[in-house]
């Protein structure tokens, strides 16, 4: 019998999948050398989102660059606007001077931003693998966790609500009482989705043990993250390098143990339960008072005052027109996004203008990998391991 | 196939009167109700399933008919859409591969019954359009015929993504089709019968349906009737995240509504087989077909009688929209397969299962007698 395939000329199949395919977005490229249905190789090739945000930010005031960040990753922009922003005050060296409220706020909005990233993906990864309802559940989820940032600050995807030393604006009246209604909605729907696909037979087979990658490989390519935490590595910003209020928190780090694409499904779905746990702990102990640091210099003063004091119209006036003068070095500020570390590294010249901005996406290290975890498996197994790295080309591209 | 035995002594105008009837009756359930009306009760029912409100765009002067309208518009949408055939397909081949895939699964259902044996003013009505003694063997050679137009349309295609789909579609119908056949010799071997008529006759006892001489069965054989269908969860052929959208990639138009006419015809026939041979067919529980004619005795022998096939022919369309809803409640809640695991459950669990379950059925049956 080999022999007889021996003397058969038969070479491998080469498919192009994507960027135009129902599972890449358009946002990347499968070169698939195909036995059959295994895959022998896979070149993955990345850029078709590329935008230039990093250049952008140069050629814009330090906090033009708030829109760009919320386009990095669109599912949770609140966190990359956060990221940003610490950088930025680590750079002005007002990090510790920051009002408590406006702390716990981003804290809240991080964790909200969280949720709503969790919800996609996982509603997303359950759509390519063909269960439809689950996903809607969930995309139901999120919808009431973006009604959430729609009341703070008006958007519900490009939220653009965080500023360098600061909000746009605070929490709206009645907010305490709208986020229990969502999550007593969302856990319903929560237990609804766990009943429909964790134990569901069909699910499980697809996930577990399809693009595992080993704890020494995760850490050498770079993994961060729920996909690092899958592969049984204890790594969580918000622990290792608490910033924002997470070193007062009370929250769990739940850790997988075979790196497959189910343990990254097991560890989002409990990050959930974490981020909801968090958010309900801040708001029991939110602190009062102002928003903003008080130093017009940064944070732009009110409106009021800057239509009746001289100083805050000329502060406002050069704040908006030269942008905040941030003194010159460089800095970096990790931050646990919800797909991985997240961090600018931004450099000054004393300008209003960063010199230098560069994101650390965390799917860009993911993305690496790929063609190592689906390395000779079935055509079908790309898919759920593309839906758990999460790619998502905004971030990736920048 | 046909008993000519008894042709003679018949006359032949109210036989083929009764013919026509019965044929043009499948003929406008399958294509004027059924293949047009699914993709709106699809659309409503996964609305309903994921909190939806689903179609209810297209209007005419305002009314939209709770979406229903729909069905026209897709129909005038792929009527005069571009037929597309991609540069270096088999034109011939890319044509003939819709018809082969939609024609038999029209035809399969010329042997399922859709109601009994009526006297209507001395004419024996039988209401099946062919009652073969092969009866069901003959929808596994007609679906098996109907593999053939998805796996020519993912060859004709030119397209890696339509020869993977119809790679996948040979592969699992060539397996699903063994297990299938043998799911159902349970049945066969406990009606003793083949023809479809008898075994629906033979139900007429409630605790005589299938499913309850055959439950085993039952389970093996819906699980192999929706992978015939092509459905999730086992629409690997066409998974749409995966291989785009299979073997009809490369289809627009009313030759892609062939392949989806197809589809919903499947599952109607699917759904008439599994009413016919395991939920009692025409009958009505506890309800038989004297008693039914001696209740409506009042309107005389033959009114009662018509007024007895019209409840039968009711129940058995109502019994098939309530299995079609089960189906695709199946659709749209369960992920799909992979390759592999489809080949595994069809060789590794189903076929070893029927196999059992034929022995355990064959011992049974000796048993009682």
């Amino acid at each position: 019998m080999q022999d007889n395939r021996m003397d058969l000329h038969t070479e491998p199949l080469i498919l192009n999948m994507g960027p135009s395919h129902p599972a890449t977005h358009g946002t990347v490229r499968f070169l698939l050398k195909m036995d059959g249905e295994r895959i022998l190789h896979c070149e993955t090739e990345i850029g078709y989102l590329h935008r230039g945000f990093e250049k952008h930010c140069e050629n814009g005031t330090w906090t033009q660059a708030f829109p760009y960040t919320d386009r990095l990753n669109y599912n949770s922009a609140i966190q990359n606007n956060v990221a940003y922003a610490l950088a930025a005050e680590k750079l002005l060296g007002i990090t510790d001077k920051m009002p408590d409220r406006c702390t716990a706020v981003r804290t809240i909005m991080c964790e909200l931003a969280r949720l709503a990233d969790h919800y996609t993906n996982l509603g997303a990864a359950t759509l390519e693998l063909g269960a439809l309802t689950a996903f809607l559940y969930f995309v139901e989820a999120r919808e009431l966790v973006w009604d959430l940032i729609e009341s703070v600050c008006g958007a519900r995807l490009t939220s653009n609500y965080v500023r360098i030393g600061g909000l746009a604006t605070d929490l709206p009246e009645g907010f305490d009482a709208h986020v229990k209604q969502v999550f007593a909605k969302n856990r319903e729907l929560w237990v609804e989705f766990d009943k429909l696909l964790t134990k569901n037979r069909i699910f499980l087979d697809r996930m577990r043990d399809t693009g595992a990658i080993s704890k020494e490989d995760a850490i050498a390519y770079g993994f961060t993250g729920p996909c690092l935490r899958a592969a049984g590595v204890e790594y969580d910003v918000r622990k290792a390098n608490p910033y924002l209020l997470y070193a007062d928190l009370d929250f769990d780090v739940p850790v997988g143990f075979t790196g497959d694409n189910f343990d990254r499904y097991l560890i989002r779905m409990e990050e959930i339960n974490q981020s909801i746990r968090i958010i309900e702990q801040l708001l029991t102990k939110l602190p009062k008072g102002p928003i903003n640091v008080d130093n017009p210099a940064v944070r732009n003063p009110s409106k009021e005052a800057v239509k009746s004091v001289m100083e805050s119209m000329i502060h406002h006036f050069k704040n908006t027109i030269e942008g905040i003068k941030i003194p010159a070095g460089e800095a970096y500020v990790p931050t646990e996004g919800s797909n991985g570390e997240v961090g600018f590294y931004l450099v000054s010249t004393g300008g209003g203008k960063p010199w230098k901005c560069r994101v650390r996406p965390p799917c860009f290290a993911l993305t690496q990998a790929m063609g190592q975890m689906v390395q000779g498996a079935f055509l079908s197994d790309i898919i759920p391991t593309f839906d758990m790295i999460n790619l998502i080309g905004g971030e990736c591209d920048r | 196939m046909f008993d000519y035995t008894y042709l003679p002594e018949m006359n032949l105008i109210p036989y083929l009167a009764e013919m026509m009837v019965k044929i043009v009756f499948i003929f406008s359930m399958n294509m004027g109700v059924f293949a047009p009306l699914l993709g709106w009760v699809e659309r409503k029912q996964s609305a309903l399933m994921q909190d939806r409100i689903g179609a209810n765009r297209a209007d005419i002067f305002g009314f939209t008919v709770f979406g229903l309208l729909h069905t026209l518009t897709d129909a005038i949408k792929l009527l005069t859409k571009e037929d597309f055939i991609p540069r270096g397909a088999d034109r011939t081949l890319h044509y003939l591969a819709p018809f082969i895939a939609v024609v038999p699964a029209l035809v399969a259902f010329a042997v399922i019954p859709f109601g009994g044996q009526y006297e209507l003013w001395g004419h024996k009505a039988n209401l099946v359009i062919a009652d073969l003694d092969v009866g069901m063997l003959y929808i596994f050679a007609v679906a098996s015929v109907g593999t053939y137009g998805a796996v020519i349309a993912g060859w004709a295609s030119n397209n890696n993504w339509s020869l993977l789909g119809g790679i996948r579609v040979g592969a699992q119908m060539l397996s699903y089709e063994v297990a299938m056949g043998l799911t159902l010799v349970g049945i066969f071997m406990v009606y003793g019968t083949l023809r479809m008529t008898e075994i629906g006759a033979a139900q007429e006892n409630f605790f005589h349906w299938g499913i309850f001489l055959q439950p085993v069965g039952f389970f093996l054989f819906i699980a192999c009737a929706l992978a015939e269908n092509k459905r999730t969860p086992f629409d690997i052929p066409e998974a749409e995240s995966e291989l785009i959208a299979g073997y009809f990639t490369e289809y627009s138009g009313l030759k892609f509504a062939m392949f989806w006419m197809a589809e919903f015809l499947e599952m109607v026939t699917i759904s008439a087989v599994l009413v016919a041979l395991f939920f009692g067919g025409w009958q009505i529980p506890f309800v038989s077909h004297q008693m039914l004619a001696d209740f409506f005795g009042f309107l005389g022998p033959n009114l009662a009688q018509v007024v007895t096939m019209l409840i039968h022919v009711g129940v058995f369309w109502a019994k098939v929209c309530l299995w079609i809803f089960i189906l695709m409640l199946i659709r749209w809640t369960l992920p799909r397969f992979r390759y592999d695991q489809v080949m595994k459950l069809g060789w590794k669990i189903i076929l070893p299962l029927a196999l059992i379950n034929i022995a355990v059925t064959g011992a049974v049956i000796l048993l009682v007698r």
